[in-house]
C-alpha cells in the first residue's frame, strides 16, 4: 500500500508470493522441507500467510533500514519490546521475511512458558522460535543464523500504555554472547505496539493461574491488538570487540551503547511519525 | 583383537558381531537369550552377565575389548528386575573388566539419558545432566547405569572407556523402542505437539560402534546420524497414520484400540524432543552415516508395510 510516497506493508514482497519467499530462504531444508532445527517450510508458509496479512493490511507496518541487516551470516537483531503480547516479535519476523532480499528468518529467543503449551510449542518450534537459552543462542549464531532478541524480556512486554516508549533494564547476556560469537548487533526500534495493545493493568495472579507471567488487560479488557500502524526502524550494525569474559562494568557499558542506539531510533521514528502526521500523511 | 559382546543376541549386537568377525576380530558373546544360528567362529555363552559363569568367560577368554549392550528398557523388562539388570549388570561388567585386564570398554547407552523437557536446550551436548527424570522414573536405572559407566573414566584410568549415547535406531527388522512404537497402522501423537526425533539406521549404528572400537575412544560421546525430523514426518514417511490425541486421553488408551503400548511417563517423549549434538563423536571418529532420513523411513516402510503388520 502506498500513501503519498510513503510505503506501508512490504514493497519487496510484492514481487513474489509469500510461499516463494519461504522457498528462497537459505536454510538447509531436507527432502521433507525441514531444517536441522525442525523449522518447517510448510509451517513457515502458513505462518507467513497469517502474519503477512496482519503486516500488510491490518497493522500496515512501515519498515525502515532493513538494508542494515546482513543478508547472510550471524547477527543479532536487538530491540525494544512494545505491546503486551508478542506482536512485535511476530512483525519483526515478518519484516525480515518480506523486506529483505533474499529473505531471512529471524529466530526469536522466547519465554520458557511458550514451549509448555500445546500448539504454541509446536508452532514456535516449526518456525524456529526457541526458548531463550544461551545454548540455543550460541548454536544458532555459530550456524550463522539471524537471532531476534528483546533484552527487556517479559518486563518489556509488561510495560503499561503510559510507558510504551520507555526502555526497562536490559539483560547483559546477549552482549557476552555477541562478543563470544563475534556477532554484529543490529539495533531496532519497534513503534506502535503499545498503542496497538494499550495495557492499563497486568493481571499477574491470573497469569500464574494460566501458567504465563501475566495477562495484560486493556480498556476493552482483552489484549486484542487494535489496527494501529506499526513501525520498525533498523539501525546500522554495531560491532563490539572482546571475548565475553570482560568485567561487568565493561559489558554494561556496551549494553548502554546498544540501549542508546535503540533510544535514538525510537526518537527518530517518533519525530518522523509526528512529521508525517503534521503533513497529513498519517490519520 | 578379541572382543566380548554382552547382550550378543540382540539385533544390533548380532550385526556388530558379524561385522567384527568379518573384519578379522575374534568375537565372543554373552546373553541369556539364545542366538541359534550364530555363525561358526562366533562363540556364544548363554549366561547371565551378573552370574559367576559370566566371570568365567572373562577369566578364560581374556577379552581385550568389551562392548556392553546388555541393558534393557521398560518395554522389554518391567519392575525391579530391570533395575538389577541395568545397574547391577553394569557394575558386574566393569568389575570383571578391571579384574581380568580388559583394555577397552564401550558402554552402549541411550539418548533418553538427557530426558524430554520443555525448557531443555534443543541440542544436548555430552556435558549436560539428565533432566525430567521425575516424569519418567522407569528411565532412572538406565541413567544410573550410564553415569556409573562414566565413573570408569576416572576410577579405572588404565582402561579405555567410551560411553556412547545413541539416538533411536530405526532398522528394517522393526525392533527397538521407536521401531516397535511405529509398527501399527495408526501411531499416536500428543495433540498440539510434534517433537523432533533423532533416528539412526541400524547398519549405521553398527558402523558407529565399530569405529568406537577401532579409534579406541575414551570419554562420553553422543552418536547420531542425519538431522532430526518431526515425529509426524516419521509416521507419514513410514506409511503410517498419525493419530493426535489429547494427552490425558492418550494416557488412558495406550496399548488399546490398536495403539502401541507406552508407559505413561513416556508420553513426555511425545511432547518434547531429545536431540543430540554429535560433533564430538564426528570429530573423534570421522563417522559418516550412509542412510539419510528419507532412506531410513523408506527402508522401514518397505520392510514393514502396514498391511503386513497384522494390525
Amino acid at each position: 500500500m502506498q500513501t503519498r510516497g510513503q510505503w506501508y506493508g512490504a514493497r519487496v514482497s510484492l514481487d513474489d508470493s509469500l510461499a516463494a519467499r519461504v522457498e528462497r530462504l537459505e536454510l538447509p531444508f531436507n527432502e521433507y522441507g525441514v531444517d536441522p532445527y525442525g523449522i518447517s517450510k510448510k509451517h513457515l508458509k502458513l505462518a507467513l500467510e497469517a502474519f503477512g496479512l496482519l503486516y500488510r493490511h491490518y497493522f500496515r507496518v512501515r519498515c525502515v533500514g532493513a538494508q542494515h541487516i546482513p543478508p547472510r551470516g550471524r547477527a543479532m537483531l536487538v530491540g525494544n519490546h512494545s505491546g503486551g503480547v508478542a506482536v512485535d516479535g511476530a512483525m519483526v519476523l515478518t519484516s525480515t521475511l518480506l523486506e529483505m532480499n533474499p529473505p531471512r528468518l529471524s529466530q526469536g529467543m522466547v519465554e520458557r512458558f511458550i514451549h509448555k503449551f500445546p500448539v504454541a510449542s509446536l508452532w514456535a518450534s516449526r518456525t524456529g522460535q526457541f526458548t531463550g537459552l544461551p545454548e540455543h543462542a550460541r548454536r544458532l549464531l555459530e550456524d550463522d543464523r539471524l537471532l531476534m532478541i528483546f533484552p527487556e524480556g517479559a518486563r518489556g512486554t509488561a510495560k503499561l500504555f503510559r510507558d510504551r516508549y520507555s526502555l526497562v533494564d536490559f539483560g547483559t547476556g546477549f552482549m557476552r554472547m555477541a562478543l563470544q560469537t563475534r556477532s554484529p548487533i543490529v539495533p531496532f526500534a519497534f513503534l506502535g505496539g503499545g498503542s496497538a495493545i494499550p495495557t492499563i493493568f497486568n493481571a499477574y495472579a491470573l497469569g500464574r493461574l494460566l501458567g504465563v507471567p501475566y495477562v495484560p488487560l486493556t480498556p476493552y479488557l482483552l489484549p486484542v491488538p487494535l489496527p494501529v500502524r506499526l513501525e520498525i526502524h533498523y539501525g546500522e550494525p554495531l560491532h563490539f570487540q572482546g571475548t565475553g569474559d570482560e568485567e561487568d562494568h565493561v559489558i554494561e557499558g556496551y549494553v548502554q551503547q546498544v540501549k542508546q542506539a535503540i533510544t535514538r531510533l525510537i526518537e527518530t521514528g517518533r519525530q518522523e511519525r509526528q512529521h508525517r502526521r503534521e503533513q497529513g500523511l498519517l490519520p | 583383537m578379541r572382543v566380548l559382546i554382552l547382550g550378543i543376541a540382540g539385533g544390533i549386537a548380532r550385526k556388530l558381531a558379524l561385522r567384527l568377525h568379518a573384519a578379522g576380530h575374534e568375537v565372543v558373546g554373552i546373553d541369556v537369550r539364545p542366538w541359534h544360528d550364530a555363525p561358526e567362529g562366533i562363540e556364544v555363552h548363554r549366561v547371565d552377565v551378573r552370574k559367576r559363569a559370566a566371570e568365567d568367560v572373562f577369566r578364560r577368554r581374556r577379552p581385550e575389548a568389551v562392548v556392553h549392550m546388555a541393558t534393557v528398557t521398560a518395554f522389554t523388562v518391567r519392575g525391579g528386575e530391570r533395575g538389577r539388570i541395568n545397574l547391577d549388570g553394569t557394575k558386574a561388567v566393569f568389575d570383571h573388566c578391571a579384574t581380568h585386564g580388559v583394555k577397552q570398554v564401550v558402554f552402549v547407552g541411550r539418548h533418553t539419558f538427557y530426558g524430554a523437557a520443555a525448557d531443555s536446550p534443543l541440542y544436548h551436548s555430552e556435558d549436560e545432566p539428565p533432566r525430567a527424570l521425575e516424569s519418567i522414573p522407569e528411565l532412572a536405572d538406565l541413567v544410573a547405569a550410564d553415569l556409573y559407566a562414566a565413573t570408569a573414566l576416572w576410577r579405572l584410568p588404565q582402561m579405555t572407556t567410551a560411553v556412547l549415547r545413541l539416538v533411536y535406531t530405526l532398522g528394517t527388522p522393526g525392533t527397538g523402542t521407536l521401531a516397535t512404537f511405529l509398527r501399527g497402522r495408526r501411531v499416536p501423537m500428543v495433540l498440539g505437539y510434534d517433537p523432533l526425533f533423532h533416528v539412526l539406521q541400524e547398519e549405521d549404528v553398527v558402523t558407529a560402534l565399530h569405529l568406537a572400537l577401532e579409534k579406541q575412544l575414551r570419554g562420553i560421546f553422543n552418536v547420531a546420524g542425519p538431522p532430526p525430523i518431526p515425529l509426524s514426518v516419521i509416521i507419514k514417511g513410514t506409511g503410517r497414520t498419525p493419530v493426535p490425541l489429547p494427552a490425558p486421553v492418550l494416557s488412558l488408551i495406550l496399548g488399546r484400540a490398536g495403539l502401541p503400548r507406552l508407559s505413561v511417563g513416556a508420553v513426555d517423549h511425545l511432547r518434547h524432543p531429545i536431540v543430540l549434538d554429535n560433533r564430538r563423536f564426528l570429530d573423534a571418529t570421522g563417522f559418516q552415516y550412509s542412510y539419510d532420513e528419507g532412506r531410513i523411513l523408506r527402508a522401514y516402510a518397505d520392510a514393514l508395510p502396514v498391511d503386513r503388520t497384522g494390525r
